[in-house]
């Protein structure tokens, strides 16, 4: 894809690493790492290893999916390193994403009772395996949601949510989806049955490829959302290749379509409009990305749209809910609401729908919220007889974050405009409860260990 | 009975077919294998893991090799499971690397070779096989097994069963960090 990911300078990058291009010998390891659990049991030896030298428990906290509904704060074994190019990473903040959501609400197969969930963190590094490429104990780095081996080809072709290597349970990806994605921390076994980030401490594979060093003097709540939903949201808006002053339709409010809005208008959009029912979401992407707010349980979407585009329609929209999608019109709602209950409809497509009913001819839809599997009453007419671009993808983060972290140095945007509560990791319950609930206004929550 | 699959490799034909003509590696991809050990007159003896701790052992030659394209290799002796495979070895378009197709031929006395299979194997060889070929891939294209916490032992269709809990491992799994 063409942009600004062109811009990347990033050393660690896997498109400039020259271990990872096909011309180079094979990294075959073997090796041992530099600093085996052993090692640090038994006290300092070699080199400082950072303030987990110091620490003497090997237990930490971690947030744990207990079923549908539940989700615990608990001690579990410290992470350690599985393979030379390992890094662990002590945790400095962690936020709760609308895509954990689905998997509290159990709509994500293949979680087993006990796992270590979460997938937007970043930290410190304390223990790096010896092929962890140019990170060492002590870089402060943002870890990206996919895993990424930087050497097959969908990595070297930068899709990197597309590794065909990190996903070590793809035999069961494929059995229930017929298809394996990317390995993701803290998200279900069929995508690796990696242990997640809302935890003191994590495992990072391919920690020579992932983690983006952070050299800045810039805060956690600055930089943290380049691990998943800043980079989400700016894709969204990329695949829409805006050309300047057009017209953007940004369905759901939450924080990946606010920072969708400020994503479409930093690469050219004319008027960017967000659509949702939540008056505080609303408010919050018209006063901090400068959206034209609809509220669709208040106002006519299509009437709205075309009055704000002068009968033309949105140049292009983002899908930016999901598969759980809320629809205004009540007999669907219920109709989604029946299907996915008894699993014949997994996916509620309500405002896919809409933006693809709602956008010009021409006109491009791009997909970023998340789906699982199939949808039904899908318009395929509208796409075909309006000749629409269907776009869409899991994040290919890598691309996007050092470009991403150049405009928040520069100054052009504060992804921090997102967040509305602080708490500590113990409080992940209470967290995913309201964030579920929309109590209280949340918006993001961003915890620290 | 015969099973077959296939996989693309981003690396090129010679290191590929370098990498699989070497029976010594195949313990490092193939799940089941435990140890191959090959003898100056270029046959080799085999170590298969079967079900509760035991083994099945045969010793195979190499009947085909034609660098870097195709490789074959067939049980001698009184094989508990006769077998015979192949491994055929093509550039991939572009520059996506190498085309590698394994066929494996099992053939049992009594013509049992159904259950004794199931019992070597597991229920699905097809799939013990393409675990087998991601590993190959992995291995070659990231040097290392994939591991997460819920299959600290890699891709294997045993494991993906029988997940753990996706919590911090506690004891480094067998062959974690190098086959040594």
């Amino acid at each position: 894809m063409s942009g600004p990911a062109a811009a990347s300078g990033r050393a660690a990058g896997p498109a400039t690493n020259g271990h990872h291009t096909g011309t180079s010998s094979t990294p075959v390891g073997g090796d041992a790492v530099a600093h085996p659990r052993t090692d640090r049991d038994a006290g300092p030896v070699g080199e400082p290893r950072g303030p987990r030298a110091d620490d003497e428990r090997d237990e930490m906290r971690a947030n744990r999916w207990m079923g549908k509904g539940v989700v615990e704060v608990g001690e579990v074994p410290d992470p350690q390193i599985l393979s030379p190019r390992d890094a662990i990473v002590k945790v400095t903040s962690t936020a709760i994403c609308g895509s954990d959501l689905h998997m509290y609400g159990g709509y994500i197969p293949t979680m087993e009772k006990g796992d270590v969930v979460g997938h937007e963190f970043m930290g410190e590094v304390v223990e790096v395996g010896s092929a962890a490429g140019n990170l060492r104990v002590g870089d402060r780095v943002v870890v990206p949601f996919p895993i990424s081996c930087g050497a097959c080809t969908q990595c070297v072709r930068r899709n990197y949510s597309l590794c065909e290597n990190s996903n070590p349970n793809a035999g069961m990806a494929e059995k229930v989806m017929g298809y394996s994605p990317a390995g993701i921390f803290g998200y279900s076994h069929m995508l690796g049955g990696f242990a997640g980030g809302q935890a003191e401490y994590v495992r990072v594979p391919f920690a020579d490829v992932g983690p983006l060093k952070i050299e800045h003097d810039l805060t956690d709540e600055q930089v943290l959302f380049l691990s998943d939903i800043f980079p989400t949201a700016y894709m969204g808006a990329e695949m829409c290749d805006i050309s300047p002053g057009d017209v953007v339709a940004v369905w759901g409010a939450g924080p990946i379509g606010q920072l969708a809005v400020a994503s479409a208008y930093l690469l050219g959009a004319g008027k960017v409009v967000a659509i949702d029912r939540f008056d505080y979401r609303l408010r919050i992407a018209q006063e901090k990305a400068g959206a034209i707010p609809v509220n669709y349980e208040e106002q006519d979407v299509k009437e709205a749209l075309l009055d704000i585009t002068a009968g033309r329609g949105p140049d292009a929209v983002i899908d930016a809910v999901g598969m759980e999608a809320h629809h205004h019109v009540g007999a669907i709602n219920a109709y989604d609401k029946v299907m996915q209950a008894v699993k014949l409809e997994p996916d509620r497509a309500g405002a896919l729908r809409d933006a693809v009913l709602n956008v010009r001819s021409g006109g491009v839809v791009s997909v970023v919220g998340v789906y699982g599997g199939f949808v039904d009453k899908f318009p395929m007419g509208a796409v075909v007889n309006r000749s629409l671009t269907l776009r869409s993808g899991q994040c290919h983060t890598h691309r996007y974050m050092q470009p991403l972290l150049d405009r928040i140095v520069a100054g052009e945007i504060d992804p921090s405009f997102v967040i509305s509560h602080r708490m500590s990791l113990d409080e992940a319950p209470q967290g995913f409860e309201m964030f579920r609930d929309k109590v209280d206004e949340c918006n993001k929550i961003v915890m620290t260990p | 009975m015969s099973v077959h699959a296939a996989i693309t490799v981003r690396r090129p034909l010679d290191e590929v077919y370098a990498y699989w003509s070497d029976f010594t590696n195949l313990p490092r991809f193939m799940a089941h294998v435990e140890q191959v050990t090959v003898t100056p007159d270029g046959t080799s003896h085999w170590r298969v893991s079967g079900p509760v701790g035991t083994h099945v052992e045969w010793d195979a030659r190499v009947v085909e090799a034609d660098p870097p394209r195709v490789l074959r290799w067939e049980s001698v002796g009184s094989a508990d499971v006769e077998n015979a495979g192949s491994v055929r070895f093509t550039e991939a378009p572009g520059d996506q690397g190498t085309e590698v197709r394994v066929e494996i031929d099992y053939r049992a006395p009594g013509g049992k070779v159904g259950e004794l299979v199931a019992r070597l194997f597991g229920e699905q060889p097809r799939q013990q096989v393409e675990d087998d070929l991601r590993r190959f891939k992995q291995v070659l294209e990231t040097g290392d097994i994939m591991r997460s916490e819920g299959s600290p032992g890699g891709t294997r269709a045993g494991n993906q069963v029988r997940q753990r809990t996706a919590e911090p491992v506690e004891e480094t799994p067998e062959g974690a960090l190098g086959p040594g």
